[in-house]
This record gives structure tokens, C-alpha cells and sequence, in this order.
């Protein structure tokens, strides 16, 4: 029914069953609707937020997923910023992921921006953030950057869009299309420019509460070290994310789209970033713990006495840090498709164990002596929007792998064949 | 975090004597009254509370007949360098560089609460739900004070429309200094042991200032260099150990 | 936001911000702009 919209030389399933696939992650939406409906009409009183925990599942999801979407701006500096100066081998392996790379940021970004929307106590006041900013405060900063970075990737995103099969037909259409593209190195600079403060600033929200020692952190100038650490961690996460989403599209779809050298490129990355990483965070825990902690009168072990034990630490730096660190530089391991996989999942873990360790668990520790411990769990409404996020997400991307070329070596690895023989110029085999 | 420390203005501050305080709450009520806290509808959950003014209860930990209680009363600290303030990213919330206090915007504040995150005495409260003022409370009102709206944050003032009634009433009267007594928060008003002082630290002739010097004055969390002006006194070791934290032997190296 | 509002201030914070912040959207405004031109130009050279 859809032919004539599917790119050429690939093949796609039938839309009934592409509609059966849908109707999950819609429904996952719906109860994501239903939830941001109800926090918005009755207030956040619909959430376990409260005087003490002012910060929940959201801000957890929001900085994750903008974490895990630092693969878009980093695989497009490296391929059309670095890869333009400097010739390499991998710039092949990054090109046929960047397009893919591009709309998983979309999806992180924009949902992380709706989340956000329904975060807020008055959300239509939001854009008083821009127009009476503060410009000494991170959330200013990290509000600006994320927003036109939005802006960016929907930019890259367009070029994308428009080489459909059937936008691509009309001239006007493709001619802009084209015209974009050619340009991407400047929307590319401009990504990794925002990129870099918005990543950081996420760091340096909670790097500049002196109020609370376990978040706080000295630095450089106005920037504190988590701004430096935020960064490392996101770029070191975002590939390994990328490469997670391209192998479960993979197993879905039961079709090759990147060569090896592809995984093999982004496992590289992200295992040694991950790996100065780990050096650079270890560095820093130690020198918070005989620093900040102690000038505050508290010892290393006060902040892991309460809901969160010292194994979130271990589990945050250790297993889920070192260990991928390990599996994603050593090639040997790196070369074993499992491995691989685990490695960039643990990767992906870790720091989304980080981000949350500095909403949550900053917020659940007290600051005066006579204060307890505290502990918070979403409500349904909470889960809702989170994981109506997720659904949003694979639906979106469910949608551009069906319809957009996103996958530029896939006619090639996965030719469309009829009777043994490759096919170049067939939409898709009915019945499939 | 950059300091707004403005000597020439006044630094309006309270000190509370935990030795006369009996954790009897009438500060609380008066407080409540009279910037109209709201009250919601089901109370039961004392995390998402509304309190300007907060009283702690502590303990020295010891058994009977050793055991010893006392009460501490939480307003806004109106830190001389607050944590709160450079954070908000819709600049809702000010250092005063006249009188000391930390102001609230509540028609700009857009609820993100990252001031709460960040001010560790916990003297932001968010207003969770839609304040309800059923039909005929709303007599008891105060009129100087703004009623807030859901989605928004709210903090001890330092009942800052009575300084400026207080300020309008010197004014007509042709002068522009205020008395001591003239500026005095809800409070320190009904305080029944008249164990809250209130005044302007940066006058000598107040009392304030004065009771600041005693070695039996301190400070909530000191240590973090927020500059509280809300000072306690207390004759009491325990009392004082119990403002900060402290490694071991650290509180009694330095007493 | 920009100079001619109520409680602008002429600080160095707010003029790196906001002179950072306008240099990108100035950037992006360009980008676009160029993508536009070019096209509509191609378009009127086809004809």
C-alpha cells in the first residue's frame, strides 16, 4: 500500500504488520498522553514529588536521554568536522551510522523538551527562562542550549526527510534538500558548540549547589568539574547507544544495515572515552571526598548510609564502568558479537546509574545533622510520561527506518532479491 | 555564588534564643496567618506542607534523666550568599542589597524548583496543588500579601510588607529611618517568651547586633559558607553541635 | 533577553552569554538563509 514511499533497493514489511508493531508503542504513548494530561489539569501533586524530593523520574529520564542523544552531535563532529580535516579509515563506518545518529537525537532531545514541559509547576510560563534569563544560573544555560540544539537537529533531520522516495520527486524539494546538505558542516559545528554547554552545564547544575556537599564540586573558572565529567561521560555513552539502537533495529527488522567496521568504530569510541572517563571520575571522587566533604564536616561513608548503599558507587564505576571499559577497548573482546553488545549496554548503564545518583540520591541525603534520610518512588503518572517517551521513540524511529534511507549501507548488505537474484530498484516483496 | 554583601544598606536578621523556646508553634501560626500559607485539603502528608516557618525537634540522644529536648524554628535564613539565588534561570528570586532579603517573584516563578534543590535548610516550599481558600476564609486574608498559585515556589519573606507598610508610615511622617520596633516580622510579634529578635545586624544600636557577639550564638551549616543571617543562641554544647556537622574531635577543637 | 527590556544590564556575564548565544543563532539563521537562496536561485536558473 505504501510502496511508492519506501526507498529504493530495500525491503520492508507489509503495512499490516507494520501497523501491528505500531499499535504497541501507540498505546504506550496513549498512557504517556493520558498520564502528562493528568499532571498538567491536577498539578504535580499527581506525582511522589515533594518539598524533599523536588526532582524524580523526570529529570532522571530528561538527563539520560540527553546523555544517550550525545551521539548524535558527536558522531556528526567526528564525520563531517574532524573527518573533513583529517582523512581516516573510520569516516566510512561513522557515515553509514550518522544519519541514524541524527534521529535518535531528534527523539531523545525532543522528548527530554516534553518531559521538561510537564516538569515545570507553571509550564505556560516557560519561556520566561528566555526572556527574564539569568544568565549566572546552569538551568539557563542547559534551557538556551537544548532548545536550539532542538532546532539543529531538526535541521539535520530535514535533509533526511526530504531524500524520501516520494518528497525526493519533487525538484523543489530535493534541490533544498540537497542544498542543506551541503552545508551540514556548519549545523554540525554549531551542534557540537551547543552540545558541549548543554552537556556540561546538566554537570554543572549539580556541580554548583555548595548548599550540598554531596553534589558539589570546585572546578575552573565558574565551571565546576561535573561540567568536564558530564561531557566525557555523555560522548563516551552516546555511540554505545547509538550502536545498542542500530543492533536492536537489527534483531527486529532480521536485516543487516552497518557493516562490522561500523559497530567495531563506535565500540572503539566509546570504550576509550569511557575509559580516560573512569581515570578522570575516580580522580574526582577522591579529591571531592578529602575536599568538599570534609571542609562540610562529613566523611565519604555519611552519604551511603541511608536508602543508597556504597554498591551504587561500585555498581556506577566498577561493574557498569570499568568492566565495558574493559570489553570495548580490548579488540579481541570487542571482536565477539555478545561481548560487544554487553559491553555497550553495561556502557549505557553506567551512566545512566551517574545521572541518577546525582538527582536522586543529592536529594534524598540531608544537609542538616537533625534531618533523616529520605527515599521517593514514581507514581504510575511518572512512569507514564517516562516510558511514553520510549514509545514515542521507537515508534519515530520505527517510522524514518520504514520510509527514510537512514541506513546507507543497507541496499548493499541487505539487497532485496527476488528468485536468488539482487533487485535495485523494488520498493518491497509482498508478503514479507 | 558571587557575594552581595552591601555593608552601606541594612542586613535585616533574627536571632532566636532556643533557651526561652518552647517549640509551642505560636510563631508558626502567626506566620501562616499572616502571609495566608495555604492549608491544603489533606494534610496528612507533611512532605508536601506548606511551612514558611519550620520548627525542628532535637535530641541530645542521652536516656532519662539525662535525656534533653530543645526546639529550633526554621525561617528563611536570607543568606548573605545564597545558594538559592543565582540558580533560578528565570531570575524570580533576589538578594535585596538594601535590607538583606531574598525576594520571590511569584507571578515569574515557573515552578522548576531548582532553588529547593539547592538550598539545603529546606525553606522552599512548592505549592503542589491549587491553594483552596473555600468560601469565606478568604475574610482572614491578609491583604498586603499575594495569595500564590499552584506550580509556583514560596519562602519566609521576613514579612517584607510590614517593612514596607513600616517604611510608608515613617515616610508620612517625614522621616526615613525606621525604629527599632517599628519592622518586626509576625513571629518575633507573637512569640510568647519573646525568644525571636529582630532587627538590622548592620546597626549597632539594635539588638540584634548585638546578641550576634555572644559566644553562645551560632549559625545553622555555617561551614557551607551560605552567610545565614537567622542566628541561635544557645548555652547549651549539644544545642551547637547539632547546627553543623562535624568530623570526630572537630566541634570540641573548636570550642 | 535583549537590550531595550526591563532589567537588561550591561554586565560582562550577560554579554558573553548572550553574545555567544546570538553568534549561533546568527550561524544557523545564515545556514538556513544560504539553503533557501541557493535553492530558489537553482530553481530560477533551471527555468
Amino acid at each position: 500500500m505504501d510502496l511508492a514511499l519506501i526507498p529504493n533497493g530495500v525491503q520492508r514489511c507489509s503495512i499490516k504488520t507494520f501497523f501491528s508493531w505500531s499499535i504497541l508503542w501507540l498505546a504506550i504513548i496513549a498512557w504517556g498522553v493520558v498520564s502528562a494530561f493528568f499532571c498538567l489539569y491536577k498539578g504535580l501533586n499527581q506525582t511522589n514529588m515533594n518539598q524533599y524530593f523536588v526532582f524524580g523520574l523526570w529529570i532522571v529520564f530528561d538527563l539520560s536521554l540527553i546523555a544517550l542523544g550525545a551521539g548524535a552531535f558527536f558522531t556528526g563532529f567526528l564525520t563531517h568536522i574532524i573527518g573533513e580535516i583529517f582523512i581516516y579509515p573510520y569516516r566510512d563506518n561513522l557515515k553509514a551510522v550518522v544519519n541514524a545518529a541524527v534521529v535518535i537525537g531528534f527523539i531523545c532531545y525532543s522528548s527530554a523538551i516534553a518531559m521538561l514541559g510537564v516538569d515545570i509547576g507553571q509550564p505556560l510560563r516557560g519561556w520566561f527562562i528566555f526572556w527574564h534569563a539569568n544568565v549566572h544560573s546552569m538551568l539557563t544555560e542547559v534551557s538556551f542550549c537544548i532548545t536550539v540544539y532542538l532546532g539543529v537537529l531538526t535541521i539535520e533531520y530535514l535533509p533526511i526527510i526530504l531524500s524520501n522516495r516520494k518528497l525526493g520527486e519533487v525538484p523543489e524539494l530535493n534541490l533544498f534538500g540537497n542544498n542543506l546538505h551541503h552545508i551540514v558542516a556548519l549545523f554540525a559545528a554549531a551542534g557540537t558548540f551547543l552540545s558541549f554547554f548543554h552537556q556540561g552545564s546538566l554537570g554543572g547544575l549539580y556541580g554548583v549547589l555548595f548548599g550540598r556537599p554531596f553534589a558539589y564540586r570546585e572546578g575552573i573558572l565558574i565551571w565546576p568539574w561535573t561540567f568536564f565529567l558530564f561531557i566525557h561521560s555523555a560522548i563516551a555513552a552516546g555511540p554505545s547507544f547509538i550502536l545498542l539502537c542500530i543492533w536492536v533495529t537489527e534483531k527486529v527488522t532480521r536485516k543487516k544495515l552497518v557493516n562490522k567496521g561500523a559497530y567495531l568504530t563506535l565500540a572503539k569510541i566509546s570504550g576509550w572515552l569511557l575509559a580516560f572517563y573512569l581515570v578522570f571520575k575516580i580522580m574526582d571522587t577522591v579529591g571531592w571526598a578529602y575536599g568538599v566533604v570534609q571542609r562540610a564536616g562529613l566523611s565519604f561513608m555519611d552519604f551511603y548510609e541511608g536508602p543508597f548503599s556504597i554498591w551504587l558507587l561500585i555498581a556506577e564505576i566498577g561493574i557498569f564502568g570499568i568492566i565495558p571499559a574493559v570489553i570495548l577497548i580490548i579488540p579481541r573482546l570487542r571482536n565477539m558479537n555478545a561481548l560487544l553488545i554487553l559491553g555497550a549496554l553495561m556502557n549505557v548503564i553506567g551512566i545512566v546509574i551517574n545521572r541518577f545518583a546525582f538527582t536522586i540520591q543529592t536529594l534524598s541525603i540531608p544537609v542538616l545533622p537533625f534531618e533523616d534520610f529520605l527515599s521517593y518512588f514514581p507514581t504510575w503518572q511518572e512512569w507514564g510520561i517516562g516510558i511514553g517517551a520510549i514509545g514515542y521513540g521507537v515508534l519515530l524511529f520505527s517510522l524514518s527506518y520504514r520510509y527514510l534511507p537512514i541506513f546507507p549501507m543497507e541496499p548493499e548488505l541487505s539487497p532485496v532479491k527476488i528468485f536468488g537474484a539482487p533487485v535495485k530498484d523494488f520498493g518491497v516483496v509482498k508478503g514479507g | 555564588m558571587k557575594k552581595d554583601n552591601n555593608n552601606r544598606g541594612a542586613r535585616y536578621g533574627m536571632v532566636i534564643d532556643l533557651d526561652k523556646c518552647t517549640g509551642c508553634g505560636t510563631c508558626v501560626a502567626a506566620c501562616a496567618s499572616e502571609n495566608n500559607v495555604p492549608v491544603m485539603y489533606d494534610e496528612s502528608d507533611k512532605t508536601r506542607s506548606i511551612n514558611w516557618l519550620q520548627i525542628y525537634k532535637i535530641i541530645n540522644g542521652k536516656e532519662f534523666p539525662n535525656i534533653e529536648v530543645a526546639y529550633i524554628p526554621r525561617p528563611c535564613m536570607q543568606c548573605d550568599n545564597p545558594p538559592c539565588v543565582p540558580v533560578c534561570p528565570a531570575t524570580a528570586t533576589k538578594r535585596d542589597p538594601n535590607t538583606g532579603i531574598i525576594s520571590q517573584i511569584y507571578t515569574r516563578c515557573i515552578g522548576c524548583r531548582y532553588c529547593m534543590a539547592a538550598c539545603p535548610y529546606h525553606v522552599r516550599s512548592f505549592n503542589w496543588f491549587d491553594p483552596p481558600f473555600p468560601k469565606g476564609t478568604e475574610r482572614s486574608l491578609t491583604t498586603e500579601v499575594s495569595p500564590r498559585m499552584r506550580g509556583v515556589v514560596e519562602k519566609c519573606s521576613f514579612c517584607h510588607h510590614r517593612l514596607m507598610s513600616a517604611k510608608q508610615r515613617a515616610y508620612a511622617e517625614g522621616r526615613r529611618e525606621l525604629r527599632e520596633d517599628e519592622y518586626i516580622p509576625a513571629c518575633a510579634e507573637a512569640c510568647p517568651v519573646n525568644a525571636i529578635t529582630f532587627g538590622d545586624l548592620n546597626n549597632p544600636k539594635h539588638k540584634v547586633s548585638q546578641l550576634i557577639k555572644s559566644k553562645n550564638a551560632f549559625r545553622l551549616l555555617e561551614r557551607l559558607g551560605t552567610e545565614p543571617k537567622v542566628y541561635y543562641l544557645s548555652s547549651k554544647g549539644w544545642v551547637r553541635r547539632m547546627a553543623d556537622n562535624y568530623l570526630q574531635g572537630e566541634f570540641e577543637g573548636r570550642n | 533577553m535583549v537590550p531595550f527590556v526591563f532589567e537588561w544590564e550591561w554586565e560582562i556575564g550577560r554579554l558573553i552569554f548572550m553574545g555567544l548565544l546570538y553568534m549561533v543563532l546568527g550561524a544557523i539563521s545564515l545556514g538556513m538563509l544560504y539553503a533557501f537562496v541557493k535553492t530558489w536561485l537553482d530553481l530560477r536558473g533551471k527555468q
